[in-house]
């Protein structure tokens, strides 16, 4: 893995107005995102993990300037090109747009049933205007489906004739035909099968190898993350808590809440009841946030300090980043 | 220990446009009071089926084969839920004896009525409570699950709890009627890890205090490890594999459930490569002649496989599984 880094976002935030609101007075805000810093190396698989509602699908968005960035900046930076994306023109966002790529949820809603598989997977070439002529985009197709385990032959049949993991196949073969430098998969497992998810993470994994890419892997099973991702940051209501490299995080998690998301999952030894502590509680609501640590409110460990001041981003290692008041307190 | 229900031979037909689907076939397994038994499979494989069908809850145009029995054993003497015919008589059952919790329960509550009315109208339905009294266990129910403030949730309408709220309302509806038999159709999937913990936990609590029996649907088998006695696997409407927790999870018998596991990201071996169950679940119209899996199965002992369906082996003591693979022995 190369230390050149590919997505870098610097104090960034997405605020979302609300519609409903008081007749005079500032209309309240649900502050999705807030003073993010992260950067994504190059060729990297990033995990991005959190519960509902902790802001990990509009940061992913963000970074594809899919969402509106109300304040700092993501730069994109391979070879030649440097974009910020938020002083990005029409002719750049365009270049932009062939490379960085979105992979939905939900394979039965994010292809169109009118559409044959082959139809599908050319429109990005055919709306980018990226081929010259009919028969390039079939090569281009044909090579892209080929990479993703499709079987050729399926091509002209529609989406309805396929199962969820060979649906979610033909989603990844769409997000890569215009040959992408930077994926976004949004939960693009989380629909599928136990015995059917671990084929398409497989796949994820190889053609990420194979052609370099390099991938903001959002999901909120970190078991998977766990299993594919080599970074992953952890999100608790718009707020970065902690980023790591896999390994260090699931063997030394620093925050409490990292900690906590861990001892949730149920283990598979019947004999091994989660003794680790329980979070209480829920999620506040992003419009509402409590002051200090946004964690605070559900944390085991909160102290005066957590609840006024909000803790910034510290090293606790190299790699290993962590926005907790007692973070070395609590690894003694 | 008594015996709560035996289901026996529990065949189940859909007549459709495209044909007859065999959703349900000869299935049988039983359950004592205060037993939580795991029903694990991939969707499609008949799982919700099999525990609707308890009720009798399917849609319409199911047909139970002649063979089918299903004995409840109440404290008045036991009841064929076969000989049910009118939804009257099926009171009894409905609600009574049996109470079922969804997956989606925002879908489950009527969203313009408030829940304490949803309560205290079962309640009446059920017992011959007068609507004070009703009032007054429904509170202490809500209570009982953790719902904070309780006579304030009382009066509150679906949309305004949190998901997490919303399922610990429908378990404390489910049981206030103190049914004898809990059906909980994945009833922490929509739910975040750190709440499908807590609601976990609360299920637990439950099954001591009120010793009824439980039937936990889900596809997720470390939730399965941490809260059931037993466990039986399906596959494209048929039972698999049976036994206690621990014998099925540390020595799956059928090549199923060893793929199933085998295929599952584990937290505590981030090396272990995820091994997919190859092809794709077949469709109910075309179930394969033979055992149901032996189109995936990659421990085929031979052509009886796809000809002759197999029976139940013991594998251990309180441990069977439907696989050729033990058949084959016992003939030599």
């Amino acid at each position: 893995m190369s230390d050149d880094v590919l997505i870098s976002a610097r104090d960034l935030s997405v605020h979302y107005p609300l519609a409903k609101g008081g007749l005079f007075g500032p209309k309240p805000v649900v502050k999705a995102v807030e003073g993010v810093n992260l950067d994504i190396a190059k060729g990297s698989f990033f995990g991005l993990v959190g519960e509902s509602g902790s802001g990990k699908t509009t940061l992913g968005r963000a970074c594809l300037k899919a969402a509106p960035i109300t304040r700092g900046t993501v730069r994109y930076t391979d070879g030649d090109v440097d974009y910020s994306l938020t002083e990005i023109d029409n002719t750049q966002l365009k270049d932009y747009r062939t490379r960085s790529q979105l992979i939905f949820q939900d394979p039965y809603a994010a292809l169109s049933p009118r559409m044959t598989v082959r139809d599908i997977i050319a429109e990005p070439l055919e709306v980018m205007g990226l081929t010259n002529g009919r028969e390039e985009t079939d090569e281009r197709v044909r090579e892209i489906a080929a990479k993703c385990r499709l079987n050729l032959e399926h091509l002209r049949r529609f989406p309805h004739a396929f199962s969820g993991g060979q649906r979610q196949r033909i989603s990844i073969a769409r997000a890569l035909v215009s040959r992408p430098r930077f994926v976004v998969a949004d939960e693009s497992v989380a629909a599928l099968d136990v015995s059917i998810q671990a084929d398409v993470l497989n796949l994820l994994r190889d053609i990420q190898q194979e052609m370099g890419l390099t991938f903001l892997f959002i999901s909120h099973d970190l078991s998977v993350v766990a299993h594919v991702c080599d970074h992953v940051a952890v999100m608790y209501l718009g707020r970065l808590v902690e980023t790591a490299p896999t390994k260090d995080l699931f063997k030394a998690p620093r925050h409490p809440y990292t900690k906590a998301l861990l001892s949730a999952i149920p283990s598979l030894d019947p004999d091994d009841p989660n003794k680790a502590q329980k979070l209480e509680g829920e999620i506040p609501s992003p419009t509402n946030p409590p002051p200090g640590c946004k964690f605070q409110t559900r944390c085991p460990f909160a102290v005066d300090k957590c609840r006024v001041d909000e803790p910034k981003l510290e090293h606790s290692s190299t790699d290993h980043v962590v926005a907790c008041h007692r973070w070395q307190e609590l690894m003694e | 220990m008594t015996r709560l229900i035996d289901v026996e031979n529990l065949t189940l037909r859909f007549s459709t446009d495209e044909g007859m689907i065999t959703a349900v076939d000869n299935v049988s397994f039983s359950l004592e009071a205060g037993e939580v038994m795991g029903l694990v499979g991939e969707s499609g494989s008949g799982k919700s089926v099999t525990a609707k069908s308890l009720m009798k809850l399917n849609a319409s145009n199911a047909s139970y084969s002649d063979e089918t029995k299903i004995t409840l054993h109440l404290d008045d003497g036991p009841v064929n839920v076969m000989d049910l015919k009118t939804s009257k008589d099926m009171k009894v059952v409905r609600g009574g004896a049996i109470s079922m919790i969804f997956q989606e329960p925002m879908a489950s509550f009527a969203p313009a009525i408030t829940i304490g009315d949803q309560m205290v109208e079962q309640l009446q339905i059920h017992t011959d409570m007068n609507s004070k009294q009703a009032r007054e266990v429904s509170i202490e129910m809500l209570d009982r699950v953790g719902i904070s403030d309780a006579a304030q949730r009382f009066k509150q309408y679906a949309f305004e709890l949190s998901g997490g709220m919303r399922q610990r309302a429908m378990i404390a509806m489910a049981l206030s009627t103190k049914p004898k038999l809990l059906i909980a159709d994945e009833p922490t999937t929509a739910l975040d890890v750190t709440i499908q913990a807590q609601v976990i936990d609360l299920m637990k609590d439950l099954v001591k205090e009120f010793g009824m029996g439980i039937i936990f649907i889900t596809h997720d088998l470390g939730v399965i490890a941490q809260t059931a006695d037993k466990v039986a696997v399906m596959y494209l409407g048929r039972l698999v594999e049976q036994g206690a927790v621990r014998d099925v999870i540390r020595n799956p018998a059928h090549p199923y459930t060893r793929g199933l596991l085998a295929a599952l990201p584990q937290l505590d071996d981030l090396e272990k490569p995820l091994v997919p169950i190859p092809g794709d679940i077949p469709s109910p119209l075309e179930r394969p002649p033979g055992c149901v899996f032996n189109t995936r199965c990659e421990e085929k002992v031979g052509d009886i496989c796809s000809a002759k369906v197999p029976d139940f082996t013991n594998v251990t003591e309180n441990h069977r599984a439907a696989c050729h693979i033990y058949t084959q022995g016992s003939d030599k």
